[in-house]
Protein backbone atom coordinates (compact mmCIF):
# COMPACT_ATOMS: atom_id res chain seq x y z
CA UNK A 1 0.00 0.00 0.00
CA UNK A 2 1.33 3.63 -0.87
CA UNK A 3 1.85 5.60 2.27
CA UNK A 4 3.36 9.12 0.48
CA UNK A 5 1.69 12.14 1.36
CA UNK A 6 1.14 14.03 -1.82
CA UNK A 7 4.19 15.98 -1.51
CA UNK A 8 5.29 17.70 -4.39
CA UNK A 9 1.61 18.28 -5.12
CA UNK A 10 -0.07 21.25 -4.50
CA UNK A 11 -0.93 20.88 -0.89
CA UNK A 12 -4.33 22.56 0.57
CA UNK A 13 -3.69 22.20 4.05
CA UNK A 14 -0.12 21.77 5.14
CA UNK A 15 0.96 20.41 8.94
CA UNK A 16 4.27 20.64 9.98
CA UNK A 17 5.72 19.16 12.66
CA UNK A 18 2.59 20.02 14.99
CA UNK A 19 2.54 19.25 18.55
CA UNK A 20 -0.30 20.22 20.94
CA UNK A 21 0.64 19.96 24.89
CA UNK A 22 -1.93 20.65 27.25
CA UNK A 23 -0.38 22.44 30.41
CA UNK A 24 2.81 20.69 30.50
CA UNK A 25 2.65 17.16 31.25
CA UNK A 26 -0.46 15.80 28.76
CA UNK A 27 0.31 15.99 24.81
CA UNK A 28 -2.20 15.37 22.82
CA UNK A 29 -0.34 15.60 19.69
CA UNK A 30 3.61 14.77 19.13
CA UNK A 31 4.67 15.87 15.62
CA UNK A 32 1.75 15.49 13.31
CA UNK A 33 3.13 15.77 9.24
CA UNK A 34 0.25 15.68 7.17
CA UNK A 35 -0.63 17.25 3.67
CA UNK A 36 -3.97 17.10 1.86
CA UNK A 37 -4.64 17.96 -1.35
CA UNK A 38 -6.91 20.09 -2.69
CA UNK A 39 -10.41 18.04 -3.39
CA UNK A 40 -9.00 15.56 -1.45
CA UNK A 41 -11.34 13.45 1.34
CA UNK A 42 -9.25 12.27 4.19
CA UNK A 43 -10.56 10.44 7.06
CA UNK A 44 -8.85 10.30 10.45
CA UNK A 45 -9.63 7.61 12.86
CA UNK A 46 -8.30 6.83 15.97
CA UNK A 47 -9.43 5.96 19.31
CA UNK A 48 -10.63 8.48 21.99
CA UNK A 49 -8.05 10.79 23.33
CA UNK A 50 -5.70 10.28 20.29
CA UNK A 51 -6.46 14.01 19.51
CA UNK A 52 -7.81 13.80 16.58
CA UNK A 53 -10.47 16.65 17.35
CA UNK A 54 -7.20 18.92 18.91
CA UNK A 55 -6.02 18.08 15.47
CA UNK A 56 -9.31 19.28 13.64
CA UNK A 57 -9.63 22.67 16.51
CA UNK A 58 -6.30 23.30 15.51
CA UNK A 59 -7.27 23.50 11.48
CA UNK A 60 -10.24 25.21 12.67
CA UNK A 61 -8.45 27.86 14.29
CA UNK A 62 -9.84 27.50 16.96
CA UNK A 63 -6.61 26.55 19.36
CA UNK A 64 -3.39 27.39 18.37
CA UNK A 65 -0.57 24.70 18.18
CA UNK A 66 2.54 24.73 20.34
CA UNK A 67 5.12 23.77 18.20
CA UNK A 68 4.74 23.32 14.03
CA UNK A 69 2.31 24.89 12.09
CA UNK A 70 -0.28 24.62 10.10
CA UNK A 71 -1.12 25.95 7.18
CA UNK A 72 -3.85 26.65 4.72
CA UNK A 73 -3.59 27.50 0.98
CA UNK A 74 0.04 28.22 1.44
CA UNK A 75 -0.82 30.56 4.68
CA UNK A 76 -0.34 29.74 8.33
CA UNK A 77 -3.46 29.08 10.23
CA UNK A 78 -3.56 31.71 12.84
CA UNK A 79 -7.09 32.33 13.64
CA UNK A 80 -10.72 31.08 12.36
CA UNK A 81 -11.22 31.79 8.85
CA UNK A 82 -13.19 32.60 6.15
CA UNK A 83 -12.84 29.61 4.07
CA UNK A 84 -13.90 27.01 6.83
CA UNK A 85 -16.71 25.22 7.60
CA UNK A 86 -16.99 22.76 10.28
CA UNK A 87 -19.30 20.41 11.28
CA UNK A 88 -19.48 19.09 15.36
CA UNK A 89 -20.57 16.43 16.83
CA UNK A 90 -24.10 17.83 17.69
CA UNK A 91 -25.62 19.48 15.20
CA UNK A 92 -25.56 22.91 17.24
CA UNK A 93 -28.17 24.52 15.56
CA UNK A 94 -29.86 28.06 17.45
CA UNK A 95 -33.02 26.93 18.72
CA UNK A 96 -34.25 30.47 18.06
CA UNK A 97 -33.55 30.24 14.43
CA UNK A 98 -35.49 28.29 11.70
CA UNK A 99 -33.77 26.16 9.73
CA UNK A 100 -33.28 28.46 6.98
CA UNK A 101 -31.75 30.83 9.76
CA UNK A 102 -29.52 28.38 10.81
CA UNK A 103 -28.14 27.68 7.35
CA UNK A 104 -27.75 31.51 7.09
CA UNK A 105 -25.22 31.91 10.11
CA UNK A 106 -22.46 32.28 8.56
CA UNK A 107 -23.72 34.92 5.76
CA UNK A 108 -24.83 36.27 8.88
CA UNK A 109 -21.77 36.88 10.78
CA UNK A 110 -20.08 37.73 7.53
CA UNK A 111 -22.11 39.49 5.89
CA UNK A 112 -22.39 38.40 2.36
CA UNK A 113 -25.69 39.40 2.27
CA UNK A 114 -28.83 37.42 2.97
CA UNK A 115 -30.88 38.07 0.47
CA UNK A 116 -28.82 37.47 -2.49
CA UNK A 117 -27.54 34.14 -0.50
CA UNK A 118 -31.35 33.03 0.43
CA UNK A 119 -31.68 30.72 -3.00
CA UNK A 120 -28.05 28.92 -2.27
CA UNK A 121 -29.29 27.92 1.00
CA UNK A 122 -32.41 26.50 -0.48
CA UNK A 123 -30.72 24.98 -2.95
CA UNK A 124 -28.33 23.48 -0.43
CA UNK A 125 -31.16 22.63 1.56
CA UNK A 126 -32.88 20.63 -1.24
CA UNK A 127 -29.60 18.59 -1.88
CA UNK A 128 -29.39 17.54 1.60
CA UNK A 129 -33.39 16.61 1.49
CA UNK A 130 -34.64 19.11 3.58
CA UNK A 131 -36.58 20.75 1.65
CA UNK A 132 -40.32 21.34 3.18
CA UNK A 133 -38.72 22.27 6.12
CA UNK A 134 -36.72 25.87 5.74
CA UNK A 135 -39.14 27.30 8.27
CA UNK A 136 -39.25 24.41 10.85
CA UNK A 137 -37.46 25.02 14.33
CA UNK A 138 -34.32 22.54 14.85
CA UNK A 139 -36.80 21.28 17.77
CA UNK A 140 -39.09 19.95 15.19
CA UNK A 141 -36.54 17.74 13.27
CA UNK A 142 -34.97 14.49 14.19
CA UNK A 143 -31.40 14.19 14.69
CA UNK A 144 -30.42 13.20 10.99
CA UNK A 145 -32.55 16.23 9.67
CA UNK A 146 -30.57 18.56 12.28
CA UNK A 147 -27.37 17.06 11.46
CA UNK A 148 -28.29 17.95 7.43
CA UNK A 149 -29.26 21.51 8.60
CA UNK A 150 -25.66 22.02 10.03
CA UNK A 151 -23.91 20.39 6.88
CA UNK A 152 -25.95 22.79 4.71
CA UNK A 153 -24.83 26.08 7.31
CA UNK A 154 -21.06 24.29 7.26
CA UNK A 155 -21.42 24.78 2.88
CA UNK A 156 -23.23 27.87 2.57
CA UNK A 157 -20.77 30.21 2.81
CA UNK A 158 -18.65 28.02 -0.02
CA UNK A 159 -15.88 27.24 1.80
CA UNK A 160 -12.82 25.54 0.37
CA UNK A 161 -12.09 23.05 3.75
CA UNK A 162 -15.20 21.31 5.35
CA UNK A 163 -13.71 20.05 8.89
CA UNK A 164 -15.84 17.32 10.30
CA UNK A 165 -15.84 15.85 13.58
CA UNK A 166 -17.75 12.60 13.92
CA UNK A 167 -20.61 14.83 12.66
CA UNK A 168 -22.59 11.01 12.34
CA UNK A 169 -21.38 9.96 15.84
CA UNK A 170 -24.99 10.41 17.57
CA UNK A 171 -26.86 9.21 14.49
CA UNK A 172 -28.13 5.81 14.61
CA UNK A 173 -26.88 3.05 12.87
CA UNK A 174 -29.38 3.43 9.82
CA UNK A 175 -29.55 6.87 9.67
CA UNK A 176 -25.82 6.90 9.78
CA UNK A 177 -24.96 4.81 6.34
CA UNK A 178 -27.40 7.34 5.01
CA UNK A 179 -25.76 10.31 5.68
CA UNK A 180 -22.29 9.18 4.53
CA UNK A 181 -23.71 8.42 1.51
CA UNK A 182 -25.61 11.77 0.87
CA UNK A 183 -21.99 13.16 2.14
CA UNK A 184 -20.43 11.40 -0.49
CA UNK A 185 -22.93 12.91 -3.19
CA UNK A 186 -22.35 16.22 -2.05
CA UNK A 187 -18.51 16.01 -1.88
CA UNK A 188 -18.71 14.52 -5.20
CA UNK A 189 -20.63 17.67 -6.49
CA UNK A 190 -18.66 20.04 -4.70
CA UNK A 191 -15.25 19.28 -4.78
CA UNK A 192 -14.90 20.34 -0.92
CA UNK A 193 -10.99 19.46 0.61
CA UNK A 194 -12.62 17.77 3.39
CA UNK A 195 -11.37 16.13 6.96
CA UNK A 196 -13.32 13.80 8.83
CA UNK A 197 -13.10 12.78 11.79
CA UNK A 198 -14.38 9.67 13.30
CA UNK A 199 -13.74 6.29 15.12
CA UNK A 200 -15.37 4.08 12.72
CA UNK A 201 -13.33 1.99 10.88
CA UNK A 202 -15.63 1.13 8.68
CA UNK A 203 -17.25 4.68 8.13
CA UNK A 204 -13.87 5.72 7.33
CA UNK A 205 -12.50 3.29 4.67
CA UNK A 206 -16.50 3.85 3.01
CA UNK A 207 -15.79 7.78 2.81
CA UNK A 208 -12.29 8.44 2.29
CA UNK A 209 -9.27 8.83 -0.68
CA UNK A 210 -7.47 8.17 2.17
CA UNK A 211 -7.43 7.09 5.83
CA UNK A 212 -5.40 8.50 8.66
CA UNK A 213 -4.85 6.09 11.92
CA UNK A 214 -3.40 7.89 15.07
CA UNK A 215 -2.70 6.38 17.68
CA UNK A 216 -3.77 7.55 21.49
CA UNK A 217 -1.95 10.29 23.35
CA UNK A 218 0.19 11.12 22.63
CA UNK A 219 -1.26 11.06 19.25
CA UNK A 220 0.77 10.26 16.55
CA UNK A 221 0.22 9.40 12.97
CA UNK A 222 0.90 5.28 12.79
CA UNK A 223 -0.01 4.47 9.25
CA UNK A 224 -1.66 5.86 6.38
CA UNK A 225 -3.82 3.73 3.61
CA UNK A 226 -5.22 4.83 0.43
CA UNK A 227 -8.62 3.54 -0.41
CA UNK A 228 -9.02 3.93 -4.01
CA UNK A 229 -12.67 1.79 -4.85
CA UNK A 230 -14.40 3.75 -7.56
CA UNK A 231 -17.45 6.93 -6.69
CA UNK A 232 -19.75 7.02 -6.14
CA UNK A 233 -19.19 3.66 -3.47
CA UNK A 234 -22.82 2.32 -3.07
CA UNK A 235 -23.50 0.73 0.35
CA UNK A 236 -22.64 -2.80 -0.81
CA UNK A 237 -18.74 -1.87 -1.19
CA UNK A 238 -18.43 -2.54 2.42
CA UNK A 239 -19.37 -6.30 1.70
CA UNK A 240 -16.51 -6.68 -0.49
CA UNK A 241 -13.57 -8.83 0.48
CA UNK A 242 -11.31 -5.51 -0.27
CA UNK A 243 -13.28 -3.25 1.94
CA UNK A 244 -12.51 -6.14 4.41
CA UNK A 245 -8.54 -6.15 3.52
CA UNK A 246 -8.76 -2.11 4.23
CA UNK A 247 -10.65 -2.41 7.33
CA UNK A 248 -8.29 -5.45 9.29
CA UNK A 249 -5.49 -3.53 8.07
CA UNK A 250 -6.31 -0.27 10.09
CA UNK A 251 -7.45 -2.54 12.69
CA UNK A 252 -4.13 -4.20 13.02
CA UNK A 253 -2.35 -0.26 13.28
CA UNK A 254 -5.36 0.66 16.26
CA UNK A 255 -4.13 -2.65 17.67
CA UNK A 256 -0.37 -2.33 17.40
CA UNK A 257 -0.93 0.87 19.40
CA UNK A 258 -3.40 -0.89 22.11
CA UNK A 259 -5.38 1.73 21.44
CA UNK A 260 -8.91 -0.32 19.89
CA UNK A 261 -11.56 0.03 22.15
CA UNK B 1 -60.56 18.02 35.09
CA UNK B 2 -63.90 19.64 34.39
CA UNK B 3 -64.21 23.45 34.77
CA UNK B 4 -67.13 23.07 36.37
CA UNK B 5 -65.66 21.38 38.86
CA UNK B 6 -63.41 23.87 39.77
CA UNK B 7 -65.69 26.63 39.93
CA UNK B 8 -68.08 24.40 42.51
CA UNK B 9 -65.28 23.88 44.60
CA UNK B 10 -64.33 27.84 44.71
CA UNK B 11 -68.30 28.11 45.35
CA UNK B 12 -68.12 25.73 47.93
CA UNK B 13 -65.42 26.81 49.56
CA UNK B 14 -67.15 30.53 49.68
CA UNK B 15 -70.13 28.93 51.10
CA UNK B 16 -68.30 27.54 53.72
CA UNK B 17 -66.76 30.65 54.42
CA UNK B 18 -69.63 32.38 54.65
CA UNK B 19 -71.66 29.60 57.29
CA UNK B 20 -69.07 29.84 59.33
CA UNK B 21 -68.82 33.02 59.49
CA UNK B 22 -72.28 33.93 59.94
CA UNK B 23 -73.10 30.46 62.23
CA UNK B 24 -70.32 30.83 64.69
CA UNK B 25 -70.87 34.89 64.91
CA UNK B 26 -67.27 35.87 64.21
CA UNK B 27 -66.86 39.11 64.97
CA UNK B 28 -67.09 41.21 61.48
CA UNK B 29 -63.55 42.55 62.72
CA UNK B 30 -62.17 39.66 62.96
CA UNK B 31 -63.21 38.00 59.80
CA UNK B 32 -65.72 39.14 57.48
CA UNK B 33 -68.25 37.22 55.20
CA UNK B 34 -67.58 37.11 52.13
CA UNK B 35 -70.91 38.65 51.26
CA UNK B 36 -69.76 41.63 53.39
CA UNK B 37 -65.88 41.55 51.06
CA UNK B 38 -68.56 42.26 48.06
CA UNK B 39 -70.44 44.32 49.45
CA UNK B 40 -67.02 47.00 50.56
CA UNK B 41 -65.72 45.51 47.07
CA UNK B 42 -68.61 47.34 45.20
CA UNK B 43 -68.62 50.27 47.42
CA UNK B 44 -65.40 51.20 46.98
CA UNK B 45 -65.78 50.60 42.92
CA UNK B 46 -68.88 52.53 42.80
CA UNK B 47 -67.69 55.25 44.98
CA UNK B 48 -64.38 55.66 42.55
CA UNK B 49 -62.52 55.48 45.67
CA UNK B 50 -60.27 52.45 44.40
CA UNK B 51 -59.86 53.36 41.05
CA UNK B 52 -57.40 56.38 41.73
CA UNK B 53 -55.26 54.68 44.34
CA UNK B 54 -55.34 51.43 42.13
CA UNK B 55 -53.78 53.99 39.37
CA UNK B 56 -51.06 55.09 41.79
CA UNK B 57 -49.99 51.55 43.17
CA UNK B 58 -49.94 50.54 39.28
CA UNK B 59 -47.94 53.76 37.92
CA UNK B 60 -45.46 53.01 41.11
CA UNK B 61 -45.06 48.94 40.34
CA UNK B 62 -44.46 49.83 36.52
CA UNK B 63 -42.53 52.86 36.90
CA UNK B 64 -40.33 50.58 39.41
CA UNK B 65 -40.02 47.61 37.61
CA UNK B 66 -38.94 49.70 34.21
CA UNK B 67 -35.81 51.22 36.23
CA UNK B 68 -35.74 48.25 38.31
CA UNK B 69 -35.30 45.80 35.09
CA UNK B 70 -33.43 48.33 33.34
CA UNK B 71 -30.68 48.43 36.16
CA UNK B 72 -30.40 44.44 36.53
CA UNK B 73 -30.79 43.74 32.81
CA UNK B 74 -27.79 46.46 32.30
CA UNK B 75 -25.66 45.46 35.45
CA UNK B 76 -26.26 41.06 34.70
CA UNK B 77 -24.82 42.46 31.48
CA UNK B 78 -21.97 43.83 32.62
CA UNK B 79 -20.98 41.19 35.10
CA UNK B 80 -21.86 38.34 32.73
CA UNK B 81 -19.26 39.83 30.37
CA UNK B 82 -16.56 41.14 32.02
CA UNK B 83 -14.32 39.52 34.69
CA UNK B 84 -13.21 42.98 36.01
CA UNK B 85 -16.30 44.41 36.54
CA UNK B 86 -17.41 41.24 37.96
CA UNK B 87 -14.07 41.33 40.04
CA UNK B 88 -14.54 44.39 42.07
CA UNK B 89 -18.77 44.86 42.11
CA UNK B 90 -20.04 41.86 42.79
CA UNK B 91 -19.02 41.48 46.27
CA UNK B 92 -20.97 44.74 47.04
CA UNK B 93 -23.84 43.90 44.78
CA UNK B 94 -24.11 40.10 47.14
CA UNK B 95 -23.52 42.14 50.00
CA UNK B 96 -26.30 44.71 49.28
CA UNK B 97 -28.13 41.59 47.96
CA UNK B 98 -28.57 39.80 51.39
CA UNK B 99 -29.79 42.37 53.15
CA UNK B 100 -33.73 42.47 53.17
CA UNK B 101 -34.68 44.99 50.84
CA UNK B 102 -37.92 45.91 52.17
CA UNK B 103 -35.95 46.78 55.57
CA UNK B 104 -35.21 49.87 53.25
CA UNK B 105 -38.36 51.33 53.09
CA UNK B 106 -38.76 53.30 56.31
CA UNK B 107 -34.68 54.66 55.05
CA UNK B 108 -36.01 55.47 51.56
CA UNK B 109 -39.66 57.32 52.53
CA UNK B 110 -37.17 59.45 54.68
CA UNK B 111 -34.53 60.35 52.25
CA UNK B 112 -37.06 60.52 49.29
CA UNK B 113 -40.40 61.65 50.81
CA UNK B 114 -44.15 60.37 50.15
CA UNK B 115 -45.36 60.73 47.40
CA UNK B 116 -44.46 59.17 44.32
CA UNK B 117 -40.71 59.05 43.38
CA UNK B 118 -39.92 56.89 46.65
CA UNK B 119 -42.34 54.46 46.14
CA UNK B 120 -40.89 53.93 42.50
CA UNK B 121 -37.13 53.70 44.05
CA UNK B 122 -38.54 51.09 46.69
CA UNK B 123 -39.86 49.33 43.90
CA UNK B 124 -36.98 49.07 41.77
CA UNK B 125 -34.80 48.36 44.51
CA UNK B 126 -36.50 44.77 45.31
CA UNK B 127 -37.51 43.98 41.76
CA UNK B 128 -33.72 44.94 40.53
CA UNK B 129 -32.19 41.77 42.24
CA UNK B 130 -34.01 38.59 40.81
CA UNK B 131 -33.53 40.25 36.82
CA UNK B 132 -29.95 40.68 37.68
CA UNK B 133 -28.95 37.24 38.83
CA UNK B 134 -31.01 35.64 35.90
CA UNK B 135 -29.55 37.87 33.41
CA UNK B 136 -25.80 36.73 34.43
CA UNK B 137 -26.88 32.92 34.73
CA UNK B 138 -28.58 32.96 31.13
CA UNK B 139 -25.38 35.45 29.50
CA UNK B 140 -23.11 32.64 31.41
CA UNK B 141 -24.77 30.05 30.43
CA UNK B 142 -24.09 29.96 26.57
CA UNK B 143 -23.31 26.65 25.61
CA UNK B 144 -19.27 26.17 24.49
CA UNK B 145 -20.10 23.91 21.13
CA UNK B 146 -22.38 26.84 20.03
CA UNK B 147 -19.32 29.75 20.77
CA UNK B 148 -16.67 27.14 19.01
CA UNK B 149 -19.05 27.22 16.28
CA UNK B 150 -19.56 31.41 16.27
CA UNK B 151 -15.51 31.55 16.44
CA UNK B 152 -14.74 29.49 13.86
CA UNK B 153 -16.73 31.19 11.92
CA UNK B 154 -14.85 34.17 12.66
CA UNK B 155 -17.14 35.79 14.61
CA UNK B 156 -16.98 39.30 16.80
CA UNK B 157 -17.15 39.28 20.27
CA UNK B 158 -20.27 41.85 19.67
CA UNK B 159 -21.64 38.98 17.48
CA UNK B 160 -21.75 36.56 19.89
CA UNK B 161 -23.16 38.57 22.41
CA UNK B 162 -26.32 39.31 19.70
CA UNK B 163 -26.47 36.51 17.91
CA UNK B 164 -25.93 34.05 20.36
CA UNK B 165 -25.25 34.82 24.21
CA UNK B 166 -28.61 37.08 24.66
CA UNK B 167 -31.12 35.13 22.90
CA UNK B 168 -29.75 32.25 24.92
CA UNK B 169 -30.51 33.76 27.62
CA UNK B 170 -33.98 35.03 27.23
CA UNK B 171 -35.74 32.59 28.59
CA UNK B 172 -33.62 32.78 31.85
CA UNK B 173 -34.36 36.50 31.53
CA UNK B 174 -37.82 36.04 31.49
CA UNK B 175 -37.91 33.80 34.02
CA UNK B 176 -36.37 36.83 36.06
CA UNK B 177 -38.93 39.42 34.46
CA UNK B 178 -42.14 37.31 35.85
CA UNK B 179 -40.65 37.37 39.44
CA UNK B 180 -39.57 41.26 39.04
CA UNK B 181 -42.86 42.29 38.17
CA UNK B 182 -44.49 40.60 41.37
CA UNK B 183 -41.71 41.88 43.26
CA UNK B 184 -41.92 45.33 41.90
CA UNK B 185 -45.65 44.94 43.23
CA UNK B 186 -44.44 44.10 46.70
CA UNK B 187 -41.79 46.90 46.95
CA UNK B 188 -44.86 49.57 45.82
CA UNK B 189 -47.34 48.01 48.87
CA UNK B 190 -44.50 48.08 51.42
CA UNK B 191 -43.36 51.27 51.07
CA UNK B 192 -46.81 52.17 50.82
CA UNK B 193 -47.40 51.00 54.41
CA UNK B 194 -44.31 53.13 55.86
CA UNK B 195 -45.66 56.09 54.47
CA UNK B 196 -47.73 57.40 51.36
CA UNK B 197 -50.81 59.57 50.77
CA UNK B 198 -52.06 57.14 48.34
CA UNK B 199 -51.93 53.81 46.60
CA UNK B 200 -53.92 50.40 47.66
CA UNK B 201 -50.95 49.86 50.67
CA UNK B 202 -52.03 53.15 52.42
CA UNK B 203 -55.65 52.21 51.79
CA UNK B 204 -54.96 48.85 53.46
CA UNK B 205 -53.35 51.02 56.57
CA UNK B 206 -56.11 53.43 56.87
CA UNK B 207 -58.64 50.45 56.83
CA UNK B 208 -56.78 48.53 59.58
CA UNK B 209 -56.99 51.79 61.59
CA UNK B 210 -60.74 52.01 61.36
CA UNK B 211 -61.23 48.40 61.60
CA UNK B 212 -62.63 48.13 57.62
CA UNK B 213 -61.84 44.63 57.50
CA UNK B 214 -64.29 44.03 54.81
CA UNK B 215 -62.55 46.84 53.17
CA UNK B 216 -59.30 45.43 53.65
CA UNK B 217 -60.20 41.78 51.94
CA UNK B 218 -61.46 43.46 49.18
CA UNK B 219 -58.44 45.66 48.72
CA UNK B 220 -56.30 42.36 49.04
CA UNK B 221 -58.67 40.74 46.08
CA UNK B 222 -57.58 43.97 44.13
CA UNK B 223 -53.84 43.02 44.81
CA UNK B 224 -54.41 39.89 44.13
CA UNK B 225 -56.31 40.65 40.46
CA UNK B 226 -53.49 42.85 39.45
CA UNK B 227 -50.62 40.43 40.59
CA UNK B 228 -52.65 37.58 38.00
CA UNK B 229 -52.65 40.33 35.84
CA UNK B 230 -49.16 41.35 35.81
CA UNK B 231 -48.05 38.70 35.59
CA UNK B 232 -50.59 37.24 32.26
CA UNK B 233 -49.05 40.31 30.67
CA UNK B 234 -45.20 39.01 31.09
CA UNK B 235 -45.85 35.48 30.10
CA UNK B 236 -47.33 37.02 27.06
CA UNK B 237 -44.84 38.82 26.35
CA UNK B 238 -42.65 35.91 27.09
CA UNK B 239 -44.74 33.53 24.72
CA UNK B 240 -44.00 35.85 21.40
CA UNK B 241 -39.95 36.52 22.28
CA UNK B 242 -39.02 33.07 23.43
CA UNK B 243 -41.12 31.35 21.45
CA UNK B 244 -38.73 28.69 21.15
CA UNK B 245 -38.45 27.68 24.53
CA UNK B 246 -41.93 27.25 25.91
CA UNK B 247 -42.58 26.80 29.82
CA UNK B 248 -44.43 23.06 30.41
CA UNK B 249 -47.80 23.71 31.17
CA UNK B 250 -47.69 22.74 35.06
CA UNK B 251 -46.12 26.37 35.24
CA UNK B 252 -49.40 28.58 34.88
CA UNK B 253 -49.24 32.22 35.31
CA UNK B 254 -49.80 33.18 39.19
CA UNK B 255 -48.31 30.02 40.12
CA UNK B 256 -45.32 32.04 41.41
CA UNK B 257 -45.82 34.57 44.17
Amino acid sequence: MNTAQHTGSPEHIAVRSLTKRYGTDVTALASIDLGIAEGELVAIVGPSGCGKSTLLRILAGLMPPTEGEARLGGSPIAGPRKDIGVVFQTPVLFPWRSVLDNALLPVDVQKLGRERMRATAMELLKLVGLQGFEHHLPNQLSGGMQQRAALVRALIHDPSVLLMDEPFGALDAMTREQMNLELQRIWMERQKTVVFVTHSVGEAVFLADRVIVMSPRPGRIVDTLAVDFPRPRPLSVMNTEAFGVHVSRIRQALNATGGLE
Amino acid sequence: MSATLRLLLMAALLGLWEGAARLLHVPAYILPPPSAVAVGFYRGIASGLYAEHIWITMLETFLGFAFGAAAGFGLGTFVALSRRFEYYLYPIIVMFQAMPKVALAPLIIVWFGLDLTSKVINASLVCFFPLMVNTIAGLRAADEDRISLMRSLAASDAQIFWMLRLPGALPSIFAGLEIAMIFALIGAIVAEFVGAQAGLGMLIQSMNFSMDVAGQFSVLFILSLIGLALNTIVAAVRKRVVFWDQPRQDLRPGGKS
